[in-house]
Parts: C-alpha cells; sequence; structure tokens
C-alpha cells in the first residue's frame, strides 16, 4: 500500500443554507478543495450522502455531481452508509489511492436535509425496519434508550449529558462555519424542551444543510500541491447490528471500539497518543459512549468527562473542537468528511481561535444508525 | 392626497388559551408560552365567520367615517376563510352594511396579506378619482390543524378601512409592495387545513419580505425606524413582529401597541390590519405609523401612515380594539373549542 495524504479540504458553512441546492453545495465545497490543493484535474471521486432520494428526491449523485462540477467522465460513485457515508466515502477514497489505481481522488460527503421531507421518518430508514421502525422508533428515541441504559450501569447523569453540549457550543462559538455557533449554559441546556426522555432539544443536532470535501493523492505527490498535507495513518470501518435490542450491552458501542482498534493497529498508535479528536455526537449520549469505546476514558466513566474538561480546549484529549454535530450541524452525509477536515485543520496549525496547540496526531470517527456503522481515521501532520 | 377616513376591528368574545391546547396534546405549555410568546387566541363563535366579522368591523368603520354608506363605490375583502368558494363575501357584508348596489366588489386572497392587498386596491381606486369612497376589509376565521403549531395561534377578527380624499383621519404617506414566488405555506383546493414548510416559513419567507418591504419604504420616504410613534408587522407569532421590528431598528414602545397577537392570536388577513386599528385607537395627530403585512406565497405590503387632527375625533365613537381584547371573554375547554371548530364528525 502507498501512503496517502490529504492536500487539500473545503467545505460550505452548515445551517438551513435555503438558497443553495444539493448539487450547489457539491460544486462549492469540491471546487473549494481543487483550489485550496491548487488541482485542476482528478482522477475519480466517492460522494458520500445517506439519502439524496428521499430528502430531495435525487439519486444516482456519482455522475450528476462529476457533471455538475465540469468533470464528467471521471469514475464517480455514491456511497451509503447512512450517516457514516461520509467517513465511509473517505475510506473508500484513501483506499483507491493507497492501492495505487488511482492518483488524486476527491472524497466528498453532502446532504440536503431542509427541501420538505419529514426528516425524522428518512433518518429512521437507518434503523432496523422490522424490529426497530415497525414498532414506532425514532433516533431520539433510540439514543434515549442508550442514554437510560448508560445513565442506570454506571450512574451518569442528566447533567453530565448536558456538559457535553455547554462544552461543544463553547467550541462551536469558535467556528465561522457553524450552524449554531452559540454558548449555552447546564441550565439553558437542562431546561430546553424534552425531545425523548432523558435528551432534550439542547442535547440533539439539528438539521442541516452542507457539504465537505477533501482531495487526496499519494503522499510522495503531495508536496506538488502544498507544504502542509496530512497523511491518513490509519483507517478501519466496522459494523454492529442494526437493531439496539440485538446487542450485548445497549451502553457500549462495539463497532466504534472495532474501528477504533482496527485504526490504532494500521497506525500503530493507542488512544493516549491522539491529541485532537472529532467523535459522532449526533446526541450528546453518543459522545460518552463514543470515547469510551475509542479508549479515551475507561468504559463507563464517560459521563463525567466534558464536566470535569478532560475533552474540551486545553484538557487531556480535547473532543469535538469543531462544535461538534451539535453546535457545527449536521447534515448526515456531509458529517464524516467535515469531521476530517477539522483534524486537517487541526494539524496544520489552522484552526485559528479553537486550535489545539502542537497537536500532531488526530482521530475522526463517524457512525451510522445508533452504531450500526462505525469508520475511523488516524491523521497525522507531516 | 388620500387616507384612511375611518377604520373599525372586530374580536370575538370566545377564547381558548395555549395551557388548553397545549394539555390536549400533552405539550409543555411554557415551551409554547415561552418560545412564541401566545398565551391565548380568540374563537369564532358559531353564528360568527369572515362575513360577520367584516360587517361588525365594517359598522365601526363608517361611523368613524361619518359617511353615507352609500357613497361607498368600492368594497373588498381579504381573506383565507371565505365561507363560501364560489359567492362572494362581499355582497352580504355590504347589503348589511347599507352600501351599493352601484359599487365595486371583489373577494380577494393572498394568504396573510390578503387583508391590505383589499386596503391597498381600495386606496389606489380613490387616488385616481374614480371612486370617492372605498372600503377594504381584511378578516378571518383562521385554520390550523390539530396538534399542529398553528392550533396555537390560528384566530378570528379583522378590521376595516375607509379610504377616501375629505376628512381624512390618517394620511397616506408612502406605499410599498414586494412579492416573489416562494411556497412556505399553502392550503390546496379542498383542503381543509393549510400545510407549511415549517423553519421554511420563518427566514426565507417571512423575514425576508417582511424586511424587504419595510427597508424599501423607509428609503422610499427617507424616514428613519426612529421618525415613527408605531410600527406594526403581520403576526403569526410573538416573536416573529418582535424580531423583525428589532431588526430595522424600532424600539419596544413602538411596537406594543400594535403586538396584540399575544392574547388575540393570528387572524391571518386581519393581523396586521387589527393591530394597525389597535396603534389608531391611542395614536396623535402627526405621528407616523408604519404598517408591513406579510401574505404566504410570499409577499408585503407597507403603507406609512400620518394622524391628522382628524383622528382623536373619532377615536371614541367605536369599540376599540383593546376594550374588546380585554372586555369580556368566554373561555373554551378544547372539547368546546373542538366543536366550534367543527373539528369533530357528526352524523347529518
Amino acid at each position: 500500500m502507498r501512503e496517502v495524504a490529504i492536500i487539500g479540504a473545503g467545505m460550505t458553512r452548515f445551517g438551513e443554507l435555503w438558497n443553495q441546492s444539493l448539487r450547489q453545495m457539491f460544486v462549492e465545497a469540491a471546487a473549494e478543495a481543487l483550489n485550496d490543493a491548487g488541482a485542476d484535474r482528478i482522477d475519480s471521486m466517492y460522494v458520500g450522502c445517506m439519502s439524496g432520494g428521499q430528502f430531495t428526491g435525487q439519486e444516482h449523485l456519482g455522475p450528476l455531481m462529476a457533471d455538475q462540477f465540469g468533470m464528467a467522465g471521471v469514475a464517480s460513485v455514491h456511497v451509503e452508509s447512512a450517516c457514516a457515508s461520509g467517513g465511509v466515502a473517505l475510506r473508500q477514497a484513501f483506499i483507491e489511492v493507497a492501492s495505487g489505481m488511482s492518483d488524486l481522488v476527491l472524497a466528498v460527503g453532502i446532504e440536503k436535509m431542509t427541501d420538505g421531507a419529514d426528516v425524522t421518518n428518512v433518518l429512521a430508514t437507518a434503523a432496523d425496519q422490522e424490529l426497530e421502525v415497525y414498532y414506532g422508533v425514532t433516533f431520539p428515541g433510540l439514543y434515549a434508550m442508550i442514554a437510560r441504559a448508560h445513565m442506570q450501569a454506571y450512574g451518569t447523569t442528566e447533567e453530565d449529558l448536558a456538559w457535553v453540549s455547554v462544552k461543544n457550543h463553547r467550541h462551536g462559538a469558535k467556528n465561522e462555519k457553524a450552524q449554531f455557533p452559540s454558548e449555552f449554559t447546564v441550565e439553558q441546556v437542562m431546561s430546553s424542551s424534552m425531545v425523548a426522555e432523558p435528551l432534550r432539544l439542547l442535547h440533539c443536532s439539528p438539521v442541516s444543510d452542507g457539504a465537505a470535501a477533501v482531495l487526496l493523492c499519494p503522499l510522495d505527490q503531495a508536496k506538488d500541491y502544498t507544504d502542509k498535507p496530512v497523511k491518513i495513518v490509519g483507517s478501519s470501518l466496522a459494523t454492529g447490528s442494526l437493531a439496539l435490542a440485538d446487542r450485548e450491552d445497549p451502553a457500549f458501542l462495539d463497532s466504534v471500539q472495532k474501528s477504533g482498534e482496527g485504526a490504532y493497529k494500521m497506525a500503530g498508535v493507542g488512544p493516549r497518543d491522539i491529541q485532537v479528536a472529532e467523535v459522532h455526537d449526533c446526541f450528546s449520549i453518543a459522545e460518552i459512549c463514543c470515547i469510551e469505546a475509542l479508549g479515551f476514558v475507561e468504559r463507563g466513566k464517560g459521563g463525567p468527562a466534558a464536566r470535569e474538561g478532560f475533552t474540551a480546549i486545553g484538557g487531556c484529549i480535547p473532543v469535538n473542537t469543531s462544535g461538534g454535530l451539535k453546535a457545527k450541524g449536521h447534515p448526515v452525509g456531509a458529517t464524516g468528511v467535515a469531521q476530517a477536515i477539522e483534524i486537517f485543520r487541526q494539524l496544520r496549525g489552522e484552526a485559528g481561535a479553537r486550535q489545539v496547540e502542537n497537536a500532531r496526531l488526530g482521530l475522526a470517527q463517524n457512525m451510522g444508525g445508533s452504531g450500526a456503522s462505525s469508520v475511523v481515521h488516524i491523521f497525522q501532520g507531516v | 392626497m388620500a387616507g384612511i377616513v375611518g377604520y373599525g376591528a372586530y374580536i370575538p368574545r370566545k377564547r381558548i388559551k395555549a395551557d388548553e391546547i397545549a394539555r390536549q396534546w400533552g405539550k409543555n405549555p411554557e415551551t409554547i408560552k415561552r418560545g412564541l410568546l401566545l398565551q391565548e387566541k380568540s374563537v369564532p363563535g358559531f353564528d360568527e365567520d369572515t362575513i360577520t366579522i367584516s360587517v361588525a368591523a365594517g359598522r365601526s368603520a363608517i361611523a368613524r367615517a361619518g359617511i353615507d354608506p352609500q357613497k361607498i363605490g368600492a368594497l373588498y375583502i381579504g381573506s383565507e376563510s371565505h365561507p363560501y368558494a364560489v359567492k362572494p363575501s362581499g355582497t352580504v357584508a355590504a347589503e348589511a352594511l347599507g352600501i351599493g348596489p352601484e359599487v365595486h366588489i371583489a373577494d380577494f386572497e393572498f394568504a396573510c396579506k390578503a387583508g391590505t392587498e383589499a386596503m391597498f386596491v381600495a386606496l389606489g381606486l380613490v387616488e385616481a378619482g374614480r371612486v370617492d369612497y372605498a372600503m377594504g376589509i381584511g378578516a378571518d376565521t383562521s385554520q390550523g390543524a390539530p396538534d399542529d403549531a398553528l392550533e396555537f395561534s390560528a384566530s378570528a377578527g379583522g378590521a376595516a378601512f375607509v379610504f377616501g380624499r375629505d376628512g381624512i383621519v390618517a394620511e397616506v404617506v408612502e406605499t410599498y409592495s414586494y412579492t416573489s414566488d416562494t411556497a412556505d405555506f399553502w392550503r390546496r383546493e379542498g383542503e381543509f387545513y393549510p400545510r407549511h414548510g415549517g423553519r421554511f416559513t420563518g427566514e426565507p419567507a417571512y423575514f425576508k419580505h417582511v424586511l424587504a418591504a419595510s427597508r424599501a419604504i423607509l428609503e422610499k420616504t427617507g424616514l428613519k425606524a426612529e421618525d415613527f410613534a408605531y410600527a406594526v408587522f403581520h403576526m403569526p407569532n410573538g416573536k416573529f413582529p418582535l424580531s423583525a421590528g428589532k431588526q430595522l431598528g424600532f424600539k419596544k414602545e413602538q411596537l406594543e401597541t400594535g403586538w396584540i397577537v399575544p392574547t388575540m392570536g393570528n387572524t391571518y388577513s386581519g393581523s396586521s390590519p387589527t393591530g394597525l386599528a389597535a396603534i389608531l385607537d391611542v395614536a396623535k395627530p402627526d405621528d407616523l405609523i408604519l404598517i408591513t403585512s406579510f401574505g404566504s406565497g410570499a409577499g408585503s405590503d407597507s403603507f406609512v401612515l400620518k394622524a391628522t387632527k382628524r383622528l382623536p375625533e373619532v377615536q371614541g365613537l367605536a369599540p376599540t380594539v383593546r376594550s374588546m381584547l380585554d372586555g369580556p371573554r368566554q373561555y373554551m375547554t378544547y372539547g368546546e373549542y373542538a366543536k366550534f371548530r367543527e373539528k369533530i364528525i357528526v352524523n347529518e
């Protein structure tokens, strides 16, 4: 396998982008990534999108986006793994460059969620239709069950959950691309509207539009494009049962642990070597479960991490410096690539007010459903 | 110079509180009251509809104008809830008000701005000299589907304005209309309840049009927010008009008189016109007033008005908006409300 680097990145602002369609967002992010690297061609691209079909009626995104981008003719395919679609697109691009098949491969994540579709129902198609959705379960409901299981097993409190949102909004307030760049107090989070007990409105990531793109090439060609490439040193994708009820422990995300272990092994590092991480906080409880499964804290000890500042900027392992899905926004298919871009910026020292000092090794973890798929990438500054 | 020579409003006595609606659907009433700034709303009685509201408001308008209704050469009613799909509301109202038969009549529809649309056309005919007096009315018995956020706001009421050149109580200094094809809220033929695009009704619809029309009329007149004594914006909920006002530089004191939505609800086509009536109830000579409506689909009409010396003479000639809002009220349970709003299916 060849060593692979990210040489350029681009993304739209995340939010309710009423005046931008799926294809317009794509072109904005993709063009920015190519311009960032000074590249004028690509060999191939992967479009990560959860459900262009149900959100906007548009499928067949591979050729559509290649054409819209003025690149008709190149290999281009849509990949889907629910909310992990972006992370999986990045992994496919990484594999294609690493294999020697192509040199310049673009990975794009994209989602247009505000086009009038019933968002809760579209998202629920990522849960088990026969075992979960048939009975009326939605994602806020599933994560509420995970939260209850975690509270019961480890004594995690509603205040612990609230601190995850408080911390991520503090980080997000420093991100000009964030949908909600505003800070909240614990009291505000804990008095927001109840969505699915114990999860309140400010425990939940928002409905968002957005696109994010990164351009990959072999490390030995990276200097042709940039002085500051970022190496992808680990990539791993793991799966678990779609239905929460089929898992041994509903308070633990096995696929996240497996994908983390795979990426650590490939990179030859461990959780204590990671200096900055983006994890999939679609709900506040998800961040708590992810930092446990990734080994940043011991199993069952994720609850107090945000409250104690362990995962804040300036803490032992800053998590979700971008604001996470909570504050930055969660255009589902775009999220995995946007996470990689945050780590890319951090490792290049370009994260501005939210920069983690001297960060050399970073991790991005992106998952689908209630943790049925999880993809982890580990990045190293060059 | 043409302007308003008489005005009147009507708000039904029946009310339902936000707490009662929230209780029915298992919602937290504090979230509604705090988030949408809605306390209660008016509900039409069994014998009240857009036509009766128009007649009640129209009578007050004619009383304040002090004119022979036979001199009114045009009558336009804007509403989302005309009782008939085919057959005008205006003919019934005209007959009851003693207007016509030498009169031009049309019913208008432009979601929540149908009322200012009627006012706009009535004013135009007077300015053109085609008629001596013309009446524009905005009135609604608004629809909102059960368990929709609209149920907390959709209410009943309206206001009527007689335009003329003699005996003006508020001169029309300027008008401005801003319109685009924006599908934020709609009800198709044969459907009982409107549908809407959720958060799409906010920034790209309400705020885009209200702010654009208001900014344009300020620029056209060379006026600034601080020059006005009062301003009123369409009131789909309590929050939007305050936010629009703030963005335009208006202060709370300029907005609160016309901001009647917390206890009246959203009377759709009657919303900003009734807010204007509440302002005319208390305005003093030379006060400048801004009104900007909003109708989904979408568009906004703005008027800059200037009160005259005659206004204080007519304010007491008919019931004020505040007297109807704060006067005798009959509170309903959700069950009574469901019956009155024909949400219960009964056999013929």
